[in-house]
């Protein structure tokens, strides 16, 4: 209240305020940074516990809450060992079989939907034709389907084709055992919010510059190569991050295109099934678990700096 | 002894490489549909020799489901590891815990498995109308005289035989502490009346804050099964085996008198909150408890029985000496009605094919033998098998020999889990969720048993 | 016997060196079959989009639309429009497929008690989770970025959406696991309404209606960053001439704050708002994995998902789905009108 009758009556000796600082100036106050750093620990607290309890021995897990750790400290970093490296887990090599599935599905299931919804957008934007935008507006609206009901569709179509009558118009592919129906499904499911997203940070790009290129002479193609892509790369950043966070947690895909041998699953997979077969073993789990939050987390701070630039900062008008 | 390991080491290093480089040439060929080099039926020698039967198909590979994890899923793949490397048949396996829904949804899809580990008949049932479940060859249904014809009959569907047995668990075990039993002077019931009494006993004794039983109906998707294998033996030890069968086949409704009854039971005995949830908290934290961790508060003196199936063993932690006179062991649960003579509950696994190609017919005649399953008992102790040609004196674990003397004593009322023959609408739908709203929720008994009646298909 | 062991040890030695060299042959197949595909992917598109581009004329414009369309309306058409009709179509069918029901599929759903609860759960869940998770965004949006190592607060809230559901479950049940109050406590807010004073603290996941909303606090838990992360990059890409026309006429911090920041990043905040909605809905890890479903909390998604895959009720199932994408479809359609309105004032 006080703040904003200051603004009001600003003061002449006062330099003025950048306007987009003021308005965060209102709502600022040490009351609110106080808030800000309230809220932070709440939302820290309980990764802190995973990582306390990935680090205490299994007795004192059972025992104990995670909080007396600070009071009567007894770490160990044995869990890790199991986890990672013993058969602990029942498998040669613990948990990195898993990792690296999770790596190699995560990054195609990344670029492919990405670099397909982009081309789709980049046409819906800069190439109209009859029915353009409800087109746009169907495949915006496909986000709704609940992707539980696509299971058994896809699955018949990865391991059966598709045929009309007697005849075949996709063969039986034989994928099963390998990454890429995962990587199909996971595209699939993507390109809803991948090309609304994209398609509104390309459409503001600037006329100018296409109409430019356009009378210089170039296709489409080199226009959208050399012009749209680079000037896309924060909006292409931003979602690759929620895409590659996306397919790195997820586990019902993951679970019934991948299933659960060493050679194709993933980490949540692995995860999923540790709790069920370890339902005692805390320790392992939680170890497990903040195994694999480390490389989402690293692939976030390798590219947070391009929201500053931001995901959707294309949607608001300019 | 010293002499069958070397062989199987130089067979182990041996095999390491060549699958080392068929899985290099697989990956690298992406989907070729795996080459079976015509090795020819190579006569096997040696260690070997007992194989010859399987012989002739190696280079291929299998693929198994199962819901059964790590750690009992590495004493499976240990006892069929000597058959692989002498067959040259690889055995894929996958165990999930999300294999009640995972099973339909990829036989669905067309994404078959070589084979399922199938532990309900109810299931089983609801493959066999896909029509993607394979008949057995005729080898695997010849070892028919292996099995009692009860256990046959529950790998059959509508007369049809289709999935051999392969485990077999005892159901009908009280966890207790024999040396916690002996300091209090407590005597093993030998009735219902008599564990009645003691529970009552222990109740009123209330030492360290102790209570008679603890329970625990937790486990995640599947919550509540643990609730329905208490109704089950609370059924079957009242009303006997004719009652069970008519309830599983749903002639007998939940609401009919006598299934209520034996609700009343149930609520008598673990909804007591004078008697549970020892060392855990009152009636309701039974369905917040997993049932892993049921049995915790045994070992610190808080709780003094806990009734759980035979695979419950494997829970106790490292250490904990299971024996008649240890720190654990387990006595069998009487009959709630003296007339009902032994009765025992026990469920078991069933082995289902979806393919006819030969290795996976040699796959499916071998897990079928007597041979196979001598070898997975001497691989590690906690499993019983439902192969009557598995000589006793192999079970060195006393909770298995006790087991496999429940399972087939000619005397007892032997029945299969009921929940895991009815339809899986309610053996592994509605019935999980009502009675666990029964515990939690504390639901009139009226309520639930209508709840299950409606979710019955038509 | 000593014999034995030691030749055992050397057998597993020797099979273990083995393993780690399998080990990492195998991180390069399987990471070398990856990057391959990106770059079979990428060379594909190179090439095609060399050799259309000399296509001129007549065709060039068909052609470009085709080919830049083409691949995602395949395999949006394949992956999400099939399964779609499939599903309106098996809701109307008995089980096995076999016999036409009618509407009898929903109104088993819209009449059966525990159906009710459902419902009412998932209402709940879309009213409260996103517009707390969105509130909260918005507000950390403000707040953090003028205070000092705003990256750190900023990557903190954010962290949780790194986490999998699955972790996740793993994570809370450290925060609500309930013992009796003679034990140790394991559950963080247990202890910390036992060191408030209050005694005999409940069982948190079995007290009805709260379970519901400790429910939905992993989801705000979760969802919070991401809208953070989005709108504070809205609230900085509002251009400062307008911030400016908009003081000069004499608005402060507030009202400059809710008639010129929000209408400008409203398409922003409705976006954010539909997108953690719909992630709401559809959500069903954190039901299935914290209390599969029991206790009163069960969710559409949920329910949908063990009707048709382990219950085999495939009809009822189906016809659930269809609800579900029927509840979603106003808020998607309230999003086209509001980008409609947009782009007719560009």
């Amino acid at each position: 209240m006080s703040s904003q009758l200051m603004d009001r009556q600003p003061q002449p000796s006062e330099a003025p305020l950048p306007p987009a600082k003021a308005v965060r100036k209102a709502f600022s106050s040490p009351f609110s940074s106080l808030l800000v750093v309230v809220l932070t620990v709440l939302w820290t607290i309980p990764t802190l516990g995973l990582l306390v309890t990935s680090v205490r021995p299994k007795q004192d897990v059972a025992d104990s809450g995670w909080w007396t750790f600070f009071t009567h400290p007894d770490a160990t970093l044995a869990n890790y060992h199991t986890v990672l490296f013993e058969g602990g887990f029942g498998v040669s090599g613990g948990l990195m079989p898993y990792l690296v599935n999770s790596l190699a599905i995560s990054v195609p299931a990344t670029v492919f939907p990405l670099v397909i919804a982009a081309m789709a957008a980049y046409a819906l934007a800069w190439v109209p034709f009859r029915g353009s935008d409800t087109l746009f507006f169907l495949i915006f609206a496909l986000q709704v389907v609940p992707l539980q009901m696509t299971l058994i569709p896809l699955l018949q179509l990865f391991s059966g084709g598709a045929h009309v009558g007697g005849a075949t118009i996709v063969p039986a592919l034989n994928l099963s055992g390998t990454y890429a129906p995962v990587w199909l499904a996971h595209t699939m499911f993507a390109l809803p919010l991948a090309t609304f997203l994209l398609h509104n940070f390309i459409s503001q790009l600037p006329r100018d510059l296409m109409e430019a290129a356009v009378v210089d002479g170039a296709s489409h193609f080199k226009i959208f190569r050399s012009i749209v892509l680079p000037l896309c790369t924060p909006a292409l950043a931003s979602f690759a991050i929620f895409q590659f966070l996306w397919v790195w947690n997820d586990l019902l895909v993951a679970l019934t295109f991948a299933g659960g041998t060493p050679e194709v699953a993933p980490m949540t997979v692995r995860l999923a099934q540790l709790s069920g077969s370890f339902g005692g073993h805390w320790e392992l789990l939680t170890a497990g678990a903040f195994l694999s939050m480390i490389v989402p987390l690293l692939v976030f701070f390798a590219l947070q700096r391009y929201f500053v630039r931001g995901l959707l900062s294309g949607s608001v008008k300019g | 002894m010293n002499i069958r390991l070397n062989v199987r080491l130089r067979n182990r290093l041996l095999v390491v490489p060549a699958v080392l480089g068929l899985s290099l040439a697989a990956a690298c060929s992406n989907s070729s549909s795996g080459g079976g080099g015509s090795t020819g039926a190579a006569t096997l020698s040696g260690s070997c020799a007992k194989y010859q039967p399987y012989a002739g198909h190696a280079g291929t590979k299998v693929t198994m489901f199962a819901s059964i994890l790590s750690p009992e899923s590495d004493s499976l793949e240990k006892s069929w590891a000597e058959f692989s490397s002498c067959t040259g048949i690889k055995i894929s396996y996958e165990g999930s815990n999300d294999f009640e829904s995972q099973l339909p949804v990829r036989v669905g899809g067309g994404n078959v498995p070589d084979f399922a580990i199938i532990p309900q008949p109810g299931l089983l049932a609801q493959m066999v109308k896909t029509g993607k479940v394979v008949k057995p060859p005729a080898q695997t249904v010849a070892n028919e005289n292996q099995w009692n014809p009860v256990w046959k009959s529950y790998g059959s569907v509508n007369g049809t035989f289709y999935a051999a047995p392969m485990s077999a668990n005892m159901k009908s075990l009280v966890w207790y502490s024999p040396k916690a039993f002996t300091q209090a002077g407590y005597q093993v019931p030998k009735t219902w009346a008599d564990l009645m009494a003691l529970s009552d006993k222990i109740a009123k004794a209330g030492a360290n804050g102790g209570k008679p039983w603890c329970g625990g109906i937790g486990s995640g998707t599947a919550t509540g099964w643990p609730a329905t294998d208490w109704l089950e033996e609370v059924v079957l030890g009242s009303q006997g085996g004719d009652v069970y069968d008519q309830w599983v086949s749903h002639k007998v409704k939940f609401g009919d008198p006598q299934i209520a009854q034996a609700m009343q039971t149930v609520a008598g005995w673990m909804q007591n909150p004078a008697w549970v949830n020892g060392g855990i908290g009152d009636v309701k934290s039974i369905a917040t408890t997993t049932f892993q961790d049921a049995g915790a508060p045994i070992l610190t003196g808080k709780c003094s029985m806990l009734q759980q199936a035979s695979f419950y063993e494997a829970q106790w932690p490292k250490g904990t000496k299971i024996a008649p006179d240890g720190d654990i062991f387990a006595f069998q649960l009487p009959a709630v009605n003296p007339s009902v003579a032994t009765p025992v509950e026990g469920g078991g696994e069933f082995l289902a094919a979806f393919s006819d190609r030969p290795e996976v017919q040699a796959v499916q005649n071998y897990l079928s033998t007597a041979d196979w399953a001598s070898s997975r008992v001497k691989v590690a102790s906690g499993w019983v098998s439902a192969n009557q040609g598995v000589d006793k004196s192999l079970y060195t674990d006393p909770i298995d020999q006790l087991s496999a003397n429940a399972l087939t004593n000619p005397a007892a009322t032997f029945r299969f889990d009921a929940s895991d023959l009815m339809p899986a609408a309610v053996g592994s739908g509605q019935e999980w969720k009502s009675l666990t709203a029964w515990f939690a929720e504390g639901k009139s008994i009226q309520q639930v048993s209508s709840d299950i009646d409606a979710a019955w298909p038509q | 016997m000593l014999l034995t062991g030691a030749t055992q040890l050397a057998g597993s030695g020797s099979a273990g060196a083995l393993l780690a060299d399998s080990g990492w042959n195998d991180v390069a197949v399987k990471l070398g079959n990856s990057v391959g595909a990106i770059a079979g992917f990428l060379g594909v598109l190179l090439v095609v989009f060399f050799a259309a581009g000399r296509a001129t004329g007549r065709f060039g414009r068909p052609l470009a639309i085709g080919i830049f369309l083409g691949p995602a309306l395949l395999l949006l058409l394949v992956g999400l429009v099939v399964p779609l009709v499939r599903t309106v179509f098996l809701s109307f069918y008995s089980d096995d497929s076999k016999r036409f029901l009618g509407g009898k599929n929903y109104s088993w759903a819209l009449t059966t008690d525990s159906v009710h609860q459902v419902l009412l759960n998932t209402l709940l869940w879309l009213v409260v989770a996103p517009f707390l998770a969105t509130g909260l965004g918005l507000l950390l949006a403000l707040w953090v970025d003028r205070m000092r190592g705003q990256t750190v607060y900023k990557s903190l809230i954010f962290m949780p959406m790194a986490i999998s559901l699955v972790g996740a479950s793993i994570i809370w049940k450290f925060v609500y696991d309930a013992r009796d109050s003679a034990q140790n406590q394991i559950g963080l807010l247990s202890q910390t309404v036992i060191w408030l004073g209050w005694k005999h603290p409940p069982n948190w996941i079995l007290s009805h209606p709260l379970n519901n909303f400790l429910l939905m606090a992993v989801m705000i838990w979760v969802q919070t960053g991401f809208a953070m992360v989005v709108l504070s990059a809205a609230i900085k890409a509002i251009p400062d001439e307008v911030t400016e026309a908009a003081r000069l006429d004499g608005a402060g911090g507030l009202r400059l704050f809710w008639y010129v920041t929000v209408p400008m990043i409203r398409t922003t905040l409705v976006v954010v708002l539909t997108t953690v909605m719909i992630v709401t809905l559809k959500a069903f890890d954190i039901v299935r994995t914290m209390t599969g479903g029991n206790f009163g909390t069960q969710v559409l998604a949920n329910e949908m998902y063990s009707q048709s895959f382990v219950q085999f009720n495939v009809g009822r199932g189906s016809a659930l789905a269809v609800i579900l994408f029927l509840a979603v479809l106003p808020l998607v359609g309230y999003n086209i009108v509001q980008l409609r309105k947009e782009r007719a004032t560009r």
